[in-house]
C-alpha cells in the first residue's frame, strides 16, 4: 500500500483471520497502513505476528452492525478471505454497495464462482487453480530435489 | 412453471408440498445433506437432488438454464444470496426469491438483483397486523429497488369511499388501486367508474411513506361536517 516517496497510509479491514488473512494483516501493517483484523473467532487471531499493530475485532463481517460499528464508511480497502466464498462475496458486496469502500477484494475458493463475482465488479482471487496447477509440477519433478527446487522458484514469483 | 428449490428444511420441504399441491408445477429441490436428501425423499420421490445450490455444476444439473424461478430458502442468508445471484448472473433465471434469516440484510438483497425478499419477522408482523382491528393495512410484497409496495385492505363500513367512484378518490402520490375484489369474488381493475362498497378486497400499490396516508383517503370515515 506504500508508493516510493511520500507514502500513502490506508485504512484496510481485513475479514477472517486464517492464516492468509493474517499474513495479509501483517504484511500491511509492517508497510504503515492502518489495519484492522475481523474474525467471528477470537482463537483466530493467534496467527498475528508479535509486535502486530493493527486492531483485532471479534465480530461477524456480514453483519452490517458490525461494520458500522469499526466504522466501514471511512475505509479504504476491504478485503475477505474467510473459508466461506459466500461470506466472503456477500461481505465484499456489502462494502462495496452499501458502504462505498473503494477498492473490495475477496478470495473465492470456487473457479465459476470466482469468475462470476470479477465479471459482477469485486477483485477476486482463486487460489485452487493455482495451487493445483503448481502441485501437479511438483509430482510430475524428476525427483525430490527438482521438486523443491520449483517450489523455491514459486516462492520467489510470490516474493516471498 | 419450473421451481428450483434450494434447502430441504421445514420452509422449502413445505413449500415444495404446496406447490406440487397445485398441480401446476415442476418442482425441484436441491439439499447439500446426503440424510435430509434420503428423507425428503420417502416423502417426495423425484423431486429432490443432493448438492450445493450455490454451485453452478449443480444448478446446471438441476436444468436451471429453464427454470422459471429459484427459491432460496437455507438457514443462511449469504447461501440465499450467492445462490439466487448464480441463478440470475449465469443461468438468466427470470425470478429470484430469497428467505431472509436477518431481517436487518433486507435492503443488502434488494440492492442485490435478487427479486423478492421473504423474512419470517416481516410475514409474522403482517399476521399481526392483520389480527388487530385498528391497522386494516396490510404490507403483502415488497416491489424491488423502488421503494413501491403492494398493500392489502378491506373497507370499512363507515369509510368515505364507500359508494364513490375511484375517480372520486384523493390517493396520495404514487398509489394506484391495482385490484377490487367485490362481494361476488370476483377480481376486476377497477376504471374511474368503479363504485368501491363497503367490505370490499382492494389491493393497492404504495409508496412505503404514503401507507397512512392511503389508509386515511380509504379507511377513514367521511370529515365531519362543519356548517
Amino acid at each position: 500500500m506504500t508508493t516510493q516517496g511520500g507514502s500513502t497510509m490506508k485504512k484496510v479491514v481485513i475479514m477472517g483471520c486464517g492464516r492468509v488473512g493474517a499474513a495479509l494483516a501483517a504484511d500491511l501493517d509492517a508497510e504503515g497502513n492502518q489495519v484492522l483484523v475481523l474474525d467471528t473467532d477470537p482463537a483466530a487471531f493467534r496467527f498475528l505476528p508479535e509486535g502486530f499493530r493493527g486492531t483485532t475485532v471479534v465480530g461477524n463481517g456480514i453483519d452490517l452492525d458490525v461494520l458500522r460499528r469499526l466504522g466501514i464508511e471511512n475505509m479504504d480497502v476491504f478485503v475477505s478471505a474467510t473459508r466461506g466464498d459466500n461470506r466472503n462475496v456477500m461481505a465484499a458486496q456489502i462494502a462495496k454497495h452499501i458502504f462505498g469502500v473503494p477498492v473490495v477484494a475477496s478470495r473465492v475458493f470456487d473457479p465459476i464462482r470466482e469468475e462470476m463475482y470479477r465479471n459482477m465488479g469485486l477483485r477476486t482471487i482463486n487460489p485452487t487453480r493455482v495451487q493445483s496447477r503448481r502441485l501437479k509440477k511438483i509430482i510430475e519433478a524428476p525427483d525430490d530435489d527438482a521438486a523443491n527446487a520449483i517450489a523455491a522458484e514459486f516462492l520467489a514469483q510470490d516474493g516471498a | 412453471m419450473y421451481m428450483i428449490i434450494v434447502g430441504g428444511g421445514k420452509v422449502g420441504l413445505q413449500l415444495a408440498k404446496d406447490l406440487l399441491a397445485d398441480g401446476m408445477h415442476e418442482v425441484l429441490i436441491i439439499e447439500q445433506d446426503a440424510e435430509k436428501v434420503t428423507e425428503i425423499g420417502q416423502d417426495l420421490p423425484d423431486v429432490v437432488m443432493l448438492g450445493d445450490g450455490c454451485e453452478a455444476t449443480v444448478l446446471e444439473k438441476a436444468g436451471c438454464a429453464r427454470a422459471n424461478m429459484l427459491i432460496a430458502v437455507t438457514g443462511d442468508d449469504e447461501d440465499n444470496l450467492v445462490s439466487c445471484q448464480v441463478a440470475k448472473q449465469r443461468f438468466n433465471v427470470p425470478r429470484t426469491v430469497a428467505r431472509i434469516n436477518n431481517p436487518k440484510n433486507e435492503e443488502i438483497f434488494r440492492k442485490l438483483e435478487v427479486d423478492i425478499t421473504v423474512s419470517a419477522t416481516s410475514a409474522i408482523m403482517a399476521h399481526i397486523e392483520q389480527e388487530l382491528p385498528t391497522h386494516h393495512l396490510i404490507p403483502l410484497m415488497k416491489l424491488k429497488g423502488s421503494g413501491l409496495e403492494v398493500v392489502g385492505l378491506r373497507i370499512p363500513d363507515d369509510s368515505r369511499v364507500v359508494g364513490q367512484p375511484v375517480r372520486s378518490i384523493m390517493l396520495p402520490y404514487q398509489s394506484i388501486i391495482a385490484l377490487v375484489v367485490g362481494e361476488d369474488g370476483q377480481a376486476k381493475v377497477p376504471t374511474g367508474d368503479t363504485i368501491l362498497h363497503a367490505d370490499d378486497e382492494v389491493m393497492a400499490v404504495t409508496l412505503h411513506e404514503s401507507e397512512e396516508s392511503l389508509r386515511e383517503a380509504l379507511m377513514a370515515p367521511p370529515p365531519a361536517r362543519t356548517f
